[in-house]
């Protein structure tokens, strides 16, 4: 298995990105599928930029296990008072400056849902929010 | 030539020019070159033939290999294929008749640009956005490191790269074509290709997505560049027109930043040198590059104009035919007032197989072992340094301990290692010495003048 963790800098929307496309580089070299590794890609990028979009700091966590990826990405932050709403396509809260910025298209979480097996939203407002998900190294899909 | 999966490469290390100095090993964008048991390796594998070693080499230890041009005179018909870029790197004084004149006196019986008929490769890449078999934008295959980086590093991006094949094959055909017109058998002809480059001779060595190339030879463009000068001024004013009958300024122009572009309607975008093409591909895979339908990607700056064999300034060689293309007909306009039926017999033979990915997988395809060794190589790079000073023979500290855990190179390897060893009282002083020697050669160290800012810079 290997660990890998990146910080994020909240507001930083410079960096934004820098993360996934490490774990990306990291998973070329693996045996893993173009499509696989674009799926676990986009819901990396969507969950650092809801932290770099709405969060103080944060970090990823990413697990690579042979059969699955981990990955939490941990913020302190507002936290999501309305996670149903979250979850819609469309649905969102970011700022005007940052929708100009070409973020905030309320594509975020739903996006991540998709390209995921499994996604754990926990949050509590004026803390931060946890998100673990996992996406399964299925080579049928 | 045969057609093979393996790469072929044309660069060389000559061992007795070469110093160890590692100016290649941390130039190579691929990290395909290390030092072994005292000599330079290019891992083939990994290598793309860009030839930027080659650039940075101070004691012009690495060159390219290239066919033999007495070879010539086994055919009775003797075509040297020149690029555009061959003409313009000549001073301006040495008219375009000279050029050609010299070229027919040092023995060719043809001299023939190949940037000719264009007007049948900008139809194919116009069909290609068109079709969009696999996604825009279509990538050009014009330049060979561009295209052999992408099947080991971007291999995702394989099939969006266009299916069309290479000016110097394009105008082949339209040679055998027009001799057949005229009753010349095609075993007799001899096709001679000059390449600005080490990717271009690679190519025709071994063709990817062809079964095999209709070139005879290449020859080195630096080192007929040299043959012209020493005749050019004893040639005779010669007819050459007949032999750019079909050069336009677009084909003039092909070879330069933007030659595949400046002419399309469609959303297109020309990158050069290989560094922006390694960084402009990362951008398409992190989904950051949209709407755009075709992808100009070249691994010299400025092109072709840049190439590693040329042996003039590329600011001046762009200058010259940028000039020159004013004098020549628009390849659009002459098309249609001539006609392109003439030149239809040539498009199916400008068409490549479908070109296949062949990414570089640094750990094996074992997924369970593979990550077990990333895992180690990882845990190894806590103990390295991270001064990438390429001492221990690869270019970076990550490169040395992906080697480590794939057996390639030891711990040991690393000189920073083997100073907290000593210190540690772990090793000897002479063993670590020895250790050293492996790896750079017996007597290395040793005081020698023989090198850039000693006394002797005569290499």
């Amino acid at each position: 298995m290997v660990k890998l963790r990146y910080e994020i800098e909240g507001g930083n929307f410079d960096l934004a990105g820098t993360a996934s496309s490490q774990v990306k580089k990291v998973l070329k070299q693996l045996n893993i599928s173009q499509l696989l590794i674009k799926k676990i890609v986009v819901a990396l990028y969507e969950s650092e930029v809801n932290v770099v979009a709405h969060a103080y700091k944060g970090h990823i966590e990413v697990e690579i296990h042979p059969e699955r990826v981990d990955m939490k990405i941990t913020d302190e932050g507002p936290g999501i008072p309305d996670v149903e709403s979250a979850m819609k396509a469309g649905f969102s809260t970011a700022s005007q400056k940052v929708r100009e910025m070409g973020f905030g298209a309320g594509m975020g979480l739903p996006n991540i849902k998709k390209n995921t097996d499994y996604l754990k939203i926990e949050t509590v407002v004026g803390k931060g929010t946890t998100l673990t998900m996992t996406k399964k190294l299925d080579y049928a899909t | 030539m045969p057609h093979s999966d393996t790469f072929h490469h044309a660069l060389v290390v000559d061992d007795k020019k070469c110093i160890r100095c590692t100016h290649c090993i941390k130039a190579c964008p691929t990290e395909a070159i290390r030092m072994v048991n005292g000599n330079i390796e290019i891992r083939e594998e990994r290598c793309v033939d860009c030839g930027q070693c080659m650039r940075v080499c101070p004691h012009n230890a690495i060159s390219i290999e290239q066919d033999d041009l007495a070879q010539i005179e086994n055919y009775r018909y003797k075509v040297v294929l020149i690029p555009s870029v061959f003409i313009g790197q000549f001073p301006q004084n040495i008219t375009e008749n000279q050029i050609y004149a010299s070229l027919l006196k040092l023995g060719f019986t043809h001299v023939y640009e190949v940037e000719q008929p264009i007007e049948v490769l900008k139809t194919l890449v116009r069909r290609e956005i068109k079709e969009n078999r696999s996604g825009l934008p279509v990538i050009s295959s014009f330049c060979p490191a561009v295209v052999r980086l992408i099947r080991i590093k971007y291999p995702a991006f394989t099939e969006q790269i266009m299916r069309v094949k290479a000016p110097h094959d394009l105008v082949a055909h339209y040679i055998l074509d027009n001799f057949s017109k005229q009753g010349i058998n095609a075993e007799d002809v001899g096709f001679f290709y000059v390449t600005p480059c080490a990717a271009k001779i690679a190519a025709v060595k071994s063709p990817i997505g062809e079964k095999e190339s209709v070139i005879n030879g290449v020859v080195n463009a630096n080192h007929l560049y040299n043959k012209v000068m020493a005749v050019v001024e004893t040639v005779e004013e010669t007819n050459v027109e007949p032999l750019k009958n079909e050069l336009t300024k677009e084909g003039i122009q092909w070879s330069l930043t933007h030659g595949e572009t400046w002419w399309q309607r469609a959303k297109t975008i020309s990158v050069d040198g290989i560094h922006n093409a390694i960084r402009f591909l990362e951008r398409m895979e992190n989904d950051q590059v949209s709407g755009i339908d075709f992808l100009e990607l070249r691994a010299c700056d400025r092109s072709c104009a840049g190439g590693v064999l040329l042996s003039q300034n590329r600011f001046l060689t762009v200058e010259r035919l940028k000039e020159r293309a004013k004098r020549y007909p628009s390849s659009s306009i002459k098309t249609e007032a001539e006609g392109y039926e003439r030149f239809s017999e040539l498009e199916p033979l400008c068409i490549t197989e479908n070109i296949k990915p062949r990414p570089l997988l640094l750990y094996g395809s074992d997924m369970g072992k593979a990550l077990e060794r990333m895992e180690r190589a990882r845990s190894i790079m806590c103990h390295l340094p991270g001064i990438d000073c390429g001492a221990c023979g690869a270019p970076t500290c990550q490169a040395l301990a992906e080697d480590m855990v794939n057996g390639l190179a030891k711990m040991s390897d690393c000189i920073f290692v083997q100073q907290q060893w000593q210190n540690d009282g772990k090793i000897t002083p002479q063993k670590a010495f020895g250790k050293m020697e492996n790896k750079w050669g017996k007597n290395r160290f040793d005081p020698d003048c023989t090198k850039r800012g000693a006394k002797d810079e005569s290499f």
